[in-house]
């Protein structure tokens, strides 16, 4: 039944009908939504048995969810941003233990400078850590996809992260169709743990592993990476057989027949993307949107199959590499065949800021007229930067730089 | 598509009014997107919030800068906050006040609204009045479906029951109804010279 909801309740409702057993999660802007409302359904017994253990940090978040993990339980948890680096050597040791945590990551920004707002970076840096990151386009989509994250999870004994645009999701009021219990009980069986803390028959998790066996243990986390390759479209052709939507897999194409300029992208900017797409089609340009649905693992195979017809890849991406450049962009750039297309990063949204449909067909535009740069940064205040560089020369003292910036953009040449 | 962008200022409920028109477009049967724009939330500092209502899905996230209504909660924002910007010039603009509208300094982009597209509304005395806090969202959103008629009054009540325990919401309701009478009466008023 669709109802208009909070994508954050719309998350809440949906990770408890996959019963988990203990959710342990420290509070943080923008995920806090999510898990005051798992919090109230504990705390009253609409979500039973569950345990809510309160801690003191995000590290503290992310160890109990391994131990309770590593008990047999099934365990849910919810970060954003600060919060996931304060808890990133326990991130790395969820993924290398093989402990099937699902954690939603509310996307936001990386300080400092602090920002609260919607960006990457958070999910970008924890890419090599060994978790599934898969991310939503809609609410819907990140709401099915806590039932499938369960399910690939504890499928692979593999953690998955699902990440969904703070704020613009989290905070955003639309129609949802929760997944009945009932579909979810028969889509996601009780969870039959690999390895388990068990008193009558011992083991040890977590033992010292030497040069001797290292690469052998990395390496095997690796192929079930691999695995989950075939394990993630398989899943979502089941959860779509059961519920009719075609959430989760690898990638979302969108007219992308004759496409010669395909633009590529993660995460709600999608939504806007397309609309975009659709108005330059109407002008009789051939564009195509392709959404990068699973993260971690890369779908190499399944991006270069997409991008195979195109003349032009633009990357919009919401994070990226300093000194380098684009994170998926390098990513799909390796998808890409070696005599392929054109490639080009746009870095846009960083901190919050909005990129708008008018945005995207300026890009298309110059992309198009053959001026758009290999690597370019969507409405970047040139003059801006140009005035505090002009200040770090004329000064050894200018400062410190981010408050000079916010008094000059004060003063008036302020982007909005 | 129908955009509606919403200022307050933190406390007055600016969060909640976007989320409660787009839950009773919803009940229509139309597609509603109600987002924030939140800055560092705190009491009294300005907040807005937008509401896009459609018949088509609503595949869109970028923040509204064309709105086809402007409801502005406190009215001491005139001054600080470019209430009207993008607004468009067959747009509807509603204002929480008791005074009449020529003497809050409104800008001309207002002035050149079609008439009967404009309205004052004293939705914190309403709130008051009927509520018993000086909350003004609710009132403003009855006011609201008189003066666009793009939802019914009855799909906010529907909206109201929703939202909030049966004592509350029927004093919700019947503080949207008195703000959705005031402004029918005033558009009525406004008609009559010319009839």
């Amino acid at each position: 039944m669709l109802q208009q909801l909070e994508g954050s309740r719309a998350i809440a409702e949906t990770v408890a009908r996959c019963r988990p057993e203990v959710v342990c999660a420290y509070p943080i802007s923008p995920q806090t939504h999510i898990i005051e409302a798992i919090g109230a359904m504990v705390k009253d017994g609409r979500l039973a048995p569950c345990e809510f253990i309160n801690v003191e940090s995000e590290y503290a978040a992310m160890s109990v969810s391994i131990g309770a993990s590593a008990a047999g339980a099934r365990s849910y948890t919810a970060t954003a941003s600060q919060g996931l680096l304060f808890m990133i050597e326990a991130v790395y040791n969820a993924a290398g233990l093989g402990l099937p945590v699902v954690m939603t990551l509310a996307n936001r920004a990386i300080g400092a400078p602090i920002n609260i707002w919607n960006d990457h970076s958070d999910a970008m840096a924890v890419r090599d850590a060994g978790w599934i990151q898969l991310f939503a386009e809609t609410n819907q989509e990140a709401a099915d996809l806590h039932v499938q994250a369960f399910r690939l999870a504890e499928a692979l004994s593999v953690p998955v992260m699902v990440c969904m645009d703070g704020f613009i999701l989290t905070h955003a009021v639309e129609a949802v169709d929760l997944v009945d219990q009932a579909v979810v009980d028969s889509f996601l069986p009780p969870y039959e743990p690999r390895q388990v803390l068990d008193p009558d028959d011992p083991v040890s998790i977590g033992a010292m592993v030497g040069p001797e066996a290292f690469e052998e243990v990395r390496y095997l986390a690796h192929l079930r990476q691999l695995d989950a390759l075939e394990l993630i479209p398989s899943v979502a052709e089941e959860f779509a057989a059961l519920t009719g939507r075609a959430s989760g897999g690898l990638v979302h194409p969108y007219r992308l027949e004759d496409a010669d300029t395909v633009i590529v992208a993660m995460g709600s900017v999608l939504g806007t993307i397309k609309d975009a797409v659709d108005a330059r089609r109407e002008a009789g340009e051939r564009v195509g949107v392709l959404g990068v649905a699973a993260f971690r693992p890369f779908p190499v195979a399944a991006v270069a199959d997409a991008l195979r017809r195109a003349r032009r890849v633009i990357v919009v991406e919401k994070a990226f590499s300093l000194g380098m450049g684009g994170v998926l962009a390098t990513d799909v750039a390796t998808a890409s065949p070696a005599s392929g297309p054109d490639l080009a990063t746009v870095v846009a949204g960083l901190g919050g800021r909005p990129i708008t449909r008018r945005d995207v067909e300026g890009i298309i535009e110059r992309s198009a007229r053959g001026t758009l740069p290999r690597l370019s940064f969507l409405n970047l205040d040139e003059d801006v930067v140009a005035r505090e560089r002009a200040r770090m020369a004329a000064s050894r003292r200018s400062g410190p730089f981010a408050e000079n910036v916010l008094r000059d953009v004060a003063a008036g040449g302020a982007h909005r | 598509m129908f955009q509606v962008r919403i200022h307050g200022r933190g406390g007055q409920g600016v969060v909640t009014a976007a989320e409660l028109l787009a839950v009773a477009a919803f009940d229509q049967g139309r597609h509603a997107q109600a987002f924030p724009s939140f800055g560092s939330e705190r009491t009294g500092a300005p907040v807005v919030s937008y509401c896009r209502i459609d018949d088509h899905e609503i595949r869109t996230r970028e923040p509204i800068d064309a709105p086809d209504a402007v409801i502005v909660q406190d009215v001491t924002l005139v001054h600080h906050v470019d209430l009207f910007g993008g607004l468009s010039p067959s747009g509807y603009v509603l204002v929480n006040t008791s005074l009449p509208l020529d003497e809050l300094g409104l800008d001309g982009r207002v002035e050149a609204l079609p008439d009967g597209h404009v309205a004052g509304c004293p939705a914190t005395e309403l709130a008051l009045a009927h509520v018993g806090r000086a909350v003004p969202n609710v009132p403003l959103l009855g006011a609201f479906c008189a003066l666009t008629g793009e939802v019914p009054l009855e799909a906010l009540a529907r909206a109201l029951r929703h939202r909030f325990t049966p004592e509350v919401a029927e004093r919700n309701v019947a503080a949207a109804g008195a703000a959705f009478d005031l402004v029918t009466d005033l558009e009525e008023a406004h008609r009559a010279p010319t009839a």
